[in-house]
């Protein structure tokens, strides 16, 4: 079993949200980064789960990303995980990203690929949908639950009103969420082993990017909160009805 | 040409994808060219009845083969649609369906792709879609660069648009791929409003102190006909299902109203459900960041003020 885990690298969830060179571009400056949580608590920790039950598996990471994203990678790496790959490259266009993957997925010849279903960044959700198409192998989104028997899987997914079980012969891509695992947290063992586990650094295969970004803006503030007197509950409903018109 | 995905469950076309349909129907009308639809599986509605949503034409590939999702299959044949048909712009809902497989048409097309959109597009250099980012934070404006275009409109963004368009409906002949995956099971959670679906969303917190208290929350979401929602520690907790959980690591939702009961707004969850467009806060604290997010606040008790809510919403309804 050989398995390929999709790391991106994101700003802390509580990092500001600002914009510089004319809202062209993030602005980084005090910003903590980390594992897209997706792909971290879900992902890879249950790639990590299905090597802890059958030892022969590999699992490899994959991030495409300059050199500032080794110290994301070497913290997945802490958790779990044989070796990794960085592909050298920076790019903001999901398909660019994805091609990348796509090279180096159809090289190692993995029976399983694991993204999180979206990073918290740029919540595109393209990854694992698009290397299905590049791969042209099945693909099952959102999942909440995987197990594994022999070459089947059985998938769980989420869908609107549910859950959808559904199951997938190997190679297959899955897109991971909330229930596939546990967060976990590096142990100093992982810590330690993580700095000696090779990372292999790739050149970018020539891909044409398809979209650019051309500004970022930020929501106007809110217009300031109207407080209600709890004892006149009739007024709130007034005005959700004739103010807002939402009710 | 416009084409538009419309995504189905239960034989019953969603409603984030008619929100969809209006929405590529707004496109076409920009790019004045005309619009049509494309539906994979049988369906028990009137489809020529979508013309009042925008649709010209209907195109359905009726086999039942085709009313689960199949990433793999279902995104081959609308690739394979949108080139029998010369589309230059291919719209899904960003639903669950949609987010699956509208990328996945994107490369089968060559196509760039702009998911999460929450804008018409702008075509006065190029073609420019704007999208959230950073969990509803911020806003990116996005160049496709490729001359076909795919995108995956928010739901609850741009709203259902009444249309006259009378639409005609006309079967497509596909060949079906094979099938990638077997669906075995659907588990439907009965009686509730899919949140991401919901116009109305009522959402409790940590605030409300164990699950043997959801009671008067109920009962507020049964006299409003809302949905539920939680906040993460309550899902993990296991006071209610994970499927309630909003924010940063859970659903991310857009209803007209989001009433928070006993949530201090902290950053990651307002990340789920700061598209709202109504947001209402109760919460004991006044001092609590979500009211910095709030249209309406209440401060107080929410075991006082959440069944004098809930009668008033009745009082509303009988009058
Ligand atoms: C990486 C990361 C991701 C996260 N993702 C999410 C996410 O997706 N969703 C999410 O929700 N959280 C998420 N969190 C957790 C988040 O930071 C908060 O801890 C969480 O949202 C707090 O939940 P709460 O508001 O229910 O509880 P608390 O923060 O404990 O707030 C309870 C509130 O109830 C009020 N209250 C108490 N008693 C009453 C009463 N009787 N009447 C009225 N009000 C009362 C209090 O004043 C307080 O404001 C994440 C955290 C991290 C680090």
């Amino acid at each position: 079993m050989k398995i390929l885990v999709c790391i991106s690298k994101t700003p802390d969830t509580t990092a500001k949200i600002a914009f510089i060179e004319g809202n062209t571009k993030f602005d980084e400056s005090g910003v903590q980064w980390i594992i897209n949580p997706y792909d971290e608590w879900y992902a890879l920790v249950r790639a990590i789960e299905l090597k802890e039950k059958d030892p022969a598996t590999l699992i490899h990471l994959v991030t495409v990303g300059g050199v500032d994203a080794e110290p994301i990678i070497r913290k997945a790496l802490a958790l779990g995980g044989d070796e990794a790959i960085r592909i050298d490259s920076n790019s903001n266009d999901s398909f660019t990203v994805a091609a990348q993957i796509a090279a180096v997925a159809k090289e190692g010849a993995y029976d399983l690929i694991f993204t999180g279903k979206e990073t918290i960044d740029y919540n595109s959700a393209c990854i694992g949908s698009m290397l299905s198409a590049l791969l042209d192998l099945p693909f099952i989104s959102m999942a909440n639950h995987f197990e594994l028997n022999g070459n089947t899987a059985t998938v769980k997914r989420e869908i609107e009103s549910g859950e959808e079980t559904c199951e997938a012969n190997l190679p297959l891509i899955v897109s991971c969420q909330k229930g596939m695992a546990e967060q976990r947290i590096p142990n100093m063992r992982g810590i330690m082993a993580a700095r000696t586990k090779p990372l292999k650094i790739v050149a970018p295969s020539s891909t044409t990017a398809t979209t650019s970004i051309s500004k970022f803006d930020l929501p106007p503030a809110k217009s300031g909160v109207k407080l209600i007197d709890p004892e006149n509950m009739d007024e709130l409903v007034r005005l959700l009805k004739e103010e807002a018109k939402v009710i | 040409m416009v084409l538009v995905y419309l995504d189905q469950a239960d034989q019953q076309i969603k409603k984030a994808s008619i929100e969809a349909l209006s929405y590529g129907a707004a496109i076409a009308k920009q790019l004045g060219c005309t619009t049509e639809a494309l539906v994979l599986g049988t369906t028990q509605e009137d489809l020529t009845s979508l013309g009042m949503h925008g649709a010209n034409k209907v195109h359905q590939l009726k086999n039942d083969a085709l009313n689960f999702l199949d990433v793999k299959v279902h995104a081959t044949l609308v690739a394979a649609a949108a080139k029998k048909i010369n589309a230059t712009v291919v719209v899904f809902a960003h639903n669950i369906n949609g987010k699956a497989i509208a990328p996945a048409v994107a490369v089968r097309l060559g196509a760039g792709i702009v998911t999460g959109a929450c804008s018409l597009p702008n075509t006065s250099n190029g073609f420019e879609v704007t999208k959230t980012v950073f969990s509803g934070k911020a806003f990116a404006s996005i160049k496709i660069e490729t001359p076909i275009k795919v995108i995956a409109i928010n739901q609850n963004s741009f709203g259902l648009v009444a249309y006259n368009n009378s639409a005609t409906l006309e079967m497509i002949d596909l060949p079906i791929p094979t099938a990638s995956i077997k669906i075995t099971k659907v588990e439907k959670i009965e009686g509730e409003i899919p949140l991401t679906e919901a116009n109305l969303v009522v959402s409790g917190g940590r605030g409300l102190k164990g699950p043997e208290n959801w009671g008067i929350l109920l009962d507020l979401a049964k006299a409003l006909g809302a949905a539920t929602a939680c906040s993460r520690p309550v899902s993990d907790s296991d006071w209610r299902p994970h499927h309630e959980h909003v924010g940063q690591t859970g659903i991310q939702i857009a209803p007209n109203l989001y009433i928070a009961i006993g949530i201090s707004g902290a950053i990651q969850h307002l990340a789920g459900v700061n598209r709202s467009k109504t947001i209402v806060v109760i919460n004991k604290d006044p001092e609590a960041p979500f009211f910095k997010a709030a249209d309406y606040g209440v401060v107080g008790d929410a075991f006082d003020i959440v069944p004098k809510l809930t009668a008033a919403v009745l009082k509303a309804k009988t009058n």
